[in-house]
């Protein structure tokens, strides 16, 4: 029953939206070409089947790709401001600063820089507009903790390592999800942004470009509902990784 | 009876945007073996930097640590520490909880050998049929329990507690008290226990140090003469009423207020 209502509810909810994104389309009799409506979207991926798993998977692995690297560099440059105030004090402008470029104005740089790595690029977007979330939640969960905690085992001769190991990385866990499930659609947006704008690119994002050079209105749509689709998995995906790994910090509803 | 901990003429001072600021003054106490020192004082008067000099995670401005005859400049293994938040790990069970100082001390001690370690530590404290549970499913009196059996799992020479009973309410905190001292028959530690009721400082204390308003000075000694079997009755005894009273005084004095303001 409970796993029921557990699907029921969201199902619903999605059912009923394209319900009203139908009637909408209906009401106003728009033509496919000003906008497509819920029903011109299944024949749209039964014709591209192939495409859409093809150019799926292309922006999956990149997204993944480079949300792995925002994992590696951002918990690393979090460390580094957890653990040294001057390090906080040297990185976090830079850090704020970067973050504030709208980073569609990076795409063309990185084109010319890394010209033809199509892959290479992507990847690097992903990584660039996601770590920032990643770097801060460590950083401020890791200069956070209480001294008591550390005083514990500092207080036995432990190393600075085992006290990371033993207690500041497994108490930052929460922190660290909670930013990388804002991670994981940012760097899902990074990807779609160079496999957009970039000449020659691959994924969905070039899926949703070639549809648009031909006027496929139907196609388009059905890039963004794929994407939607992807973007949800690679979310819960996260949220599986947390139930796991920092499952403790949830507390029992009442 | 040699002393464990010698405390000799430890002035400390903190460096603020204000200036120094004393919190110890020439400091001198000394702690026998298997003694319990309780220490009281007003608020802020730098009792919890007397814990941090002694477990050796800072170094005094001036003067000198002893533990055991060796002067104490960093932190060493046979100390175990124990704070007013019982700061327990919540990724962790309760007994995984009491077993981790055992992973820094012994680390080739056999799992199954810390696992009864624990086991006999939570029994003793009635935390029997917890020790699979998280912090987040205890009250604060049972988690203040596991607290005291980690700090004591690896047998330390010295207890040091900074206030540790001082967020609980008064029935648990005295329960908590009972607890103590029946560990202690149980299993003999010299402890340094940072206070602000001095009912706790008699009832657990043998002797109990009375510091001076900031920076901190030894202000009064005063060794506790109640069997060492005392149950909380033994605190409405005259002898016990007339330590406190004395104690009372001598925190009114440290606050720099004469007598009268009861």
């Amino acid at each position: 029953m409970e796993t029921l209502k557990k699907i029921a509810v969201p199902g619903l909810a999605i059912i009923a939206f394209l319900g009203l994104w139908e009637l909408i389309v209906w009401v106003n009799d728009w033509p496919n070409y000003k906008m497509a409506s819920p029903s011109d979207l299944p024949p749209a991926f039964s014709r591209y089947s192939g495409l859409f798993i093809e150019m799926g998977w292309q922006t999956l692995w990149r997204t993944v790709a480079g949300l792995g690297l925002a994992v590696i560099v951002g918990t690393l440059l979090g460390m580094a401001m957890g653990f040294s105030k001057i390090a906080r004090d040297a990185v976090y402008p830079l850090l704020v600063g970067f973050n504030a470029i709208p980073k569609a104005t990076l795409v063309p740089v990185i084109a010319l820089i890394f010209i033809g790595q199509h892959d290479f690029n992507t990847v690097l977007m992903a990584f660039l507009i996601s770590f920032f979330p990643i770097a801060v939640s460590v950083g401020i969960g890791l200069s956070t903790l209480e001294p008591e905690y550390r005083d514990i085992l500092r207080s036995l001769g432990a190393s600075k390592i085992t006290i990371f190991r033993k207690i500041a990385l497994p108490k930052t866990l929460p922190e660290f999800f909670g930013a990388l499930k804002v991670s994981v659609t940012l760097a899902f947006i990074g990807t779609n942004l160079v496999e957009i704008v970039s000449p020659h690119g691959r994924g969905l994002g070039a899926l949703f470009k070639s549809g648009e050079t031909n006027g496929d209105y139907p196609l388009m749509f059905a890039v963004l509902i794929a994407l939607a689709a992807l973007g949800i998995v690679l979310y819960y995906a996260v949220v599986a990784l947390e139930r796991i790994f920092a499952g403790w910090a949830e507390r029992p509803q009442s | 009876m040699t002393n464990l901990i010698e405390i000799k003429g430890v002035t400390h001072a903190y460096r603020t945007k204000a200036g120094p600021l004393p919190v110890l003054d020439n400091l001198n106490v000394l702690v026998p073996e298997g003694e319990f020192c309780a220490v009281v004082g007003p608020s802020g008067c730098g009792k919890s930097t007397l814990t941090r000099l002694i477990a050796g995670l800072m170094k005094p401005d001036q003067g000198e640590v002893w533990l055991h005859g060796e002067r104490v400049t960093s932190p060493r293994k046979t100390v175990g520490m124990a704070f007013q938040n019982p700061v327990l790990l919540e990724w962790r069970t309760i007994i995984d909880n009491v077993i981790l100082p055992l992973e820094i001390v012994a680390p080739r001690m056999p799992q199954r050998d810390r696992q009864d370690r624990a086991m006999h530590l939570l029994e003793m404290v009635g935390l029997k049929g917890f020790e699979n549970k998280r912090p987040s499913e205890l009250s604060g009196g049972m988690r203040q329990r596991a607290s005291l059996c980690r700090s004591i799992v690896h047998k330390p020479d010295v207890l040091i507690m900074d206030e540790p009973f001082g967020a609980l309410d008064a029935f648990t905190r005295e329960d908590l008290w009972q607890t103590m001292r029946d560990l202690r028959a149980a299993e003999p530690f010299t402890c340094v226990l940072i206070t602000h009721d001095l009912r706790e400082s008699v009832f657990l204390g043998d002797q109990v140090i009375v510091l001076s308003g900031r920076p901190a000075r030894t202000q009064h000694v005063l060794d506790v003469d109640l069997p060492a079997d005392r149950t909380i009755e033994s605190l409405y005894t005259p002898e016990a009423t007339d330590m406190l009273h004395l104690l009372r005084d001598q925190i009114r004095l440290a606050q720099g207020r004469d007598g009268g303001a009861h």
